[in-house]
C-alpha cells in the first residue's frame, strides 16, 4: 500500500540517519533482540563492523526487507517456501526459546503443576474457568488447587511468541483450531491482553489465579512460577535448554524447503512442546552484495562463536547439525559474488 | 556595514523614487500574505489527505464488510473476519465514563480558583492543573499499571460488584472477578487525564463573566452556589461546552494510557468492569504485524472511523466557540 511504505521508508530513514554508514542493517522480530544486539557488540569489537538491527516485529520486519530498506529481515513466524520464492528470499533459523507457561499461585512452586496441550488449549478458550476444574485436578492429583477463577492474560500486540503458541494450541486441540486459528494475534476468547512479554509477565505477577505464556528469559529473570508440560511422547517435561534442544533435534530439518519448520509439539521424549525458532530472511540475489556478504559473516559467527553468550541470556543454540545445513543452503542459494 | 560607511548608503538611497519604495512595501505585503495563505491552506490539504489516503486504505474492508463493519464484533486475524464494533463500543464507553466523572470534577475546580479560591492559592493550584495537561500520556500508563490497576483490583472493583454488582438489572454492568483492568478503569484514567482541558478552559471562560453581573447577584442576597448556578454558568454555557468537547477529542483518541488499562479483549462484554479495547488501541497494538489485505484494511478503517468521530466531536467545538466570541465581543 502507498503510503504505508512511505510510512515505513520514513521511519527506516529516520532510522538511518543515525546509523554509522557501512553498519549490517536488519529489523523484525523483538523476542531476539537482546542476543542480536549483544552478539553485535562483541562483534564489532572482534572486527569493527556494526550491526543496525531494528526491533520493530515479525511482521514489519517482513515488510522492511520485501521494501528492501534492509539488509536482512528477521521473523519468529517462518513464511512458507512458497512465499519464500515468490520474493526470492532466503530463509534459515539462527536461534532458539521456548515459551513457557507462567501462573500465579499461593503456594505452588515452579514444576508443581502439570499441564497437558488441551488443558492449556481449553483454558484459553475459556472452556476451563477455575483452577479446580477436574481436567487440572486429574493431572495433578497431589496439588491442593484452590476454587480460584483463572485470570487469562495474553498478548495484545502481534508476536511470534502468540504465532508459536497458537500454533501448538491448534496442533493439540481441533476446537482451538477451528475457532481460534493460528496467527501473531488472534481472536482471544477471554482474558488480559497486555502488551510485550514484559506486560504478559506483569499481569501475571501482579494478578492471584493468573495463567499467560512467555518466552523462557522472561519467565527466569522474572521469576515467575512455571508449570511443567506434558509433550507428545505422553511425558511431563519441565523447560530446560536440554528439553528446548531436544525438541529442535528431533526435528527433521532436511525435509523441511526454506527451513520452515515450527518447532512446537515434536515427538522426542524430552521435546519441549512449546519450543521456538526465529528466522532471518535474505535475498538470494541481493541488490548489494558486499552487504549481504557482511550480514552473512556476521551470522556465521554468531553460529560458531555465539553459543555460550546466547545461552547466558537464555536463547538455546541451534544444534550443530542444524548449523551445516543451515550454511550447505547459503553456499547453494544466495549469491555472494 | 561599518558605521563609517553608514551615511554613505543612506546618502545613496535617499533619492529614489517615492513610488518604487511604496512598491516594494506592497510587494512585502502581499508575498507575505501569500506566505502564510500557502500555510493555513497546507492544512487544509492535510486533513483533506489524511481522510482520503485512510478512506482508500480502508475501502477493502468497508467494500467486502459492507455495513456489517460497524455492527460485528468479531476480528479474528487469522480467520479474516473483522468488525468495528467493539472497537467503537469501547472508545465511545470509556469516553463517556471519562466525562461523567471528569467533566464535574473539572469544573468544580474552575468554579472553586474563579470565585472561592484565596488569591495565594490561585496560583499554584492554576500551574498545577496546567502540569498535569503537560504529562505525557504513557506517564498515565504506567501509572494506570503499576499504582492505579491494583488499587482499583483490591479495593474499588471489589467494592462495586458486592454493592451495585448485586443490583437486579444495573449489576450485570458490575459483574466480573475483579481483574483492574478493563473499560472502567481505562474510563478512571481518561477522566484525569482531561481534567487540565476541562478546568483551563472553564476557568478562562468563567473570568469573561462581567464582575458588576456577580456583584449584582451578591447584592440582592445571593449565596456562591445560586451566583455560580444561575449567572456565571448559564452567561459561558457555550464556552463551557467547547471546552468539554475538546476533552471529549482528547478521550475518543488517547491511544497509549488506553492500552495499558483496558485490557485488550476484542469483544463486546455487558459488564464495564470487564476487559475490552478502544480504536486506537486495537491500531497502536495489531498494526505493526498486521498482514497486508484485509487486516490492515480493516485497522484503517477503524481509523477512519475514528477520524470522522472525532471531526465530528471537534467541529462542534469550534462551532460552539466561534458562537462564544461573537456573544464575548457583543
Amino acid at each position: 500500500m502507498f503510503f504505508r511504505s512511505l510510512i515505513s521508508a520514513a521511519v527506516i530513514a529516520a532510522s538511518a540517519t543515525c546509523a554509522y554508514a557501512g553498519d549490517i542493517s536488519g529489523a523484525g522480530a523483538t523476542f531476539p533482540f537482546p542476543i542480536y544486539a549483544k552478539w553485535a557488540d562483541s562483534y564489532k569489537k572482534e572486527t569493527g563492523a556494526g550491526l543496525n538491527y531494528q526491533s520493530i516485529g515479525s511482521g514489519a520486519g517482513i515488510k522492511q526487507i520485501k521494501a528492501k530498506t534492509v539488509t536482512f529481515g528477521a521473523t519468529d513466524a517462518p513464511l512458507k517456501s512458497k512465499d519464500l520464492d515468490e520474493a526470492g528470499l532466503e530463509q534459515f533459523p539462527m536461534v532458539m526459546g521456548g515459551i513457557v507457561p507462567v501462573i500465579n499461585l499461593d503456594g505452588v512452586k515452579s514444576d508443581d503443576v502439570v499441564i497437558d496441550g488441551k488443558t492449556l488449549a481449553d483454558i484459553f478458550l475459556g472452556k476451563i474457568t477455575k483452577w479446580n476444574d477436574p481436567a487440572l485436578k486429574a493431572l495433578n492429583p497431589n496439588v491442593t488447587l484452590p476454587d480460584l477463577a483463572i485470570a487469562v492474560v495474553h498478548r495484545a500486540d502481534g508476536s511470534g511468541t502468540t504465532f508459536n503458541f497458537t500454533n501448538y494450541l491448534a496442533k493439540v486441540s481441533p476446537d482451538w483450531e477451528s475457532k481460534i486459528g493460528e496467527a501473531p494475534s488472534v481472536e482471544w476468547p477471554v482474558g488480559i491482553g497486555a502488551k510485550g512479554n514484559d506486560g504478559v509477565a506483569n499481569n501475571v505477577a501482579g494478578t492471584k489465579g493468573a495463567i499467560g505464556y512467555v518466552e523462557y528469559a522472561y519467565a527466569k529473570q522474572n521469576h515467575l512460577t512455571y508449570a511443567d508440560m506434558i509433550n507428545k511422547a505422553g511425558k511431563t517435561v519441565a523447560p530446560t535448554v536440554e528439553a528446548f534442544q531436544a525438541a529442535a533435534a528431533s526435528a527433521d530439518w532436511t525435509k523441511a524447503p526454506g527451513f520452515y519448520l515450527i518447532l512446537t509439539d515434536q515427538a522426542g521424549e524430552k521435546a519441549w512442546p512449546l519450543t521456538a525458532a526465529t528466522f532471518i530472511l535474505m535475498y538470494k540475489k541481493p541488490a548489494d552484495v558486499a552487504a549481504s556478504n557482511d550480514a552473512l559473516k556476521f551470522f556465521e559467527y554468531a553460529y560458531d562463536k555465539g553459543s555460550d553468550q546466547a545461552k547466558a541470556l537464555d536463547y538455546i543454540p541451534l544444534p550443530d547439525s542444524v548449523v551445516t545445513l543451515v550454511k550447505k543452503a547459503w553456499a547453494a542459494d544466495i549469491a555472494q559474488k | 556595514m561599518t558605521a563609517t560607511s553608514m551615511p554613505v548608503t543612506m546618502s545613496k538611497t535617499a533619492p529614489m523614487d517615492r513610488a518604487q519604495a511604496l512598491g516594494r512595501l506592497k510587494f512585502a505585503d502581499s508575498s507575505f500574505r501569500v506566505m502564510t495563505l500557502g500555510a493555513a491552506l497546507v492544512v487544509l490539504a492535510l486533513l483533506v489527505g489524511v481522510a482520503v489516503s485512510l478512506f482508500i486504505g480502508a475501502w477493502p474492508a468497508f467494500s467486502h464488510f459492507g455495513i456489517g463493519f460497524l455492527f460485528s464484533d468479531s476480528w479474528s486475524p487469522p480467520k479474516e473476519r473483522f468488525g468495528a464494533a467493539a472497537a467503537i463500543y469501547g472508545t465511545v464507553v470509556t469516553a463517556i465514563i471519562a466525562m461523567v466523572i471528569g467533566v464535574p470534577v473539572g469544573m468544580g475546580i474552575a468554579v472553586f480558583l474563579t470565585e472561592l479560591c484565596p488569591p495565594t492559592l490561585r496560583r499554584p493550584i492554576g500551574i498545577a492543573i496546567e502540569l498535569l495537561a503537560g504529562i505525557p500520556s504513557i506517564i498515565y500508563g504506567i501509572w494506570g499499571v503499576y499504582y492505579f490497576k491494583p488499587f482499583m483490583q483490591a479495593y474499588l472493583q471489589p467494592f462495586l460488584i458486592s454493592t451495585l454488582g448485586a443490583i437486579p438489572g444495573v449489576g450485570a454492568l458490575f459483574a466480573g472477578p475483579p481483574l483492574g483492568y478493563g473499560i472502567f478503569t481505562a474510563g478512571l484514567v481518561l477522566a484525569v487525564m482531561i481534567l487540565p482541558f476541562v478546568t483551563a478552559i472553564s476557568r478562562d471562560v468563567f473570568e469573561t463573566v462581567p464582575t458588576v453581573l456577580k456583584e449584582a447577584a451578591y447584592g440582592v442576597g445571593a449565596t456562591t452556589f445560586e451566583v455560580v448556578g444561575s449567572i456565571v454558568i448559564p452567561y459561558t454555557r457555550v464556552g463551557v461546552i467547547g471546552g468539554v468537547m475538546l476533552a471529549l477529542g482528547r478521550a475518543l483518541g488517547e491511544t497509549m494510557a488506553v492500552t495499558f488499562v483496558i485490557g485488550n479483549a476484542t469483544h463486546i462484554s455487558t459488564s464495564i468492569l470487564s476487559q475490552g479495547t478502544t480504536i486506537s488501541a486495537m491500531i497502536a497494538n495489531q498494526f505493526a504485524d498486521a498482514d497486508p489485505g484485509l487486516f490492515t484494511s480493516s485497522l484503517l478503517a477503524l481509523g477512519f472511523i475514528l477520524f470522522i468521530i472525532t471531526f465530528l466531536v471537534l467541529a462542534a467545538a469550534r462551532f460552539m466557540l466561534s458562537r462564544l466570541e461573537v456573544k464575548a465581543g457583543r
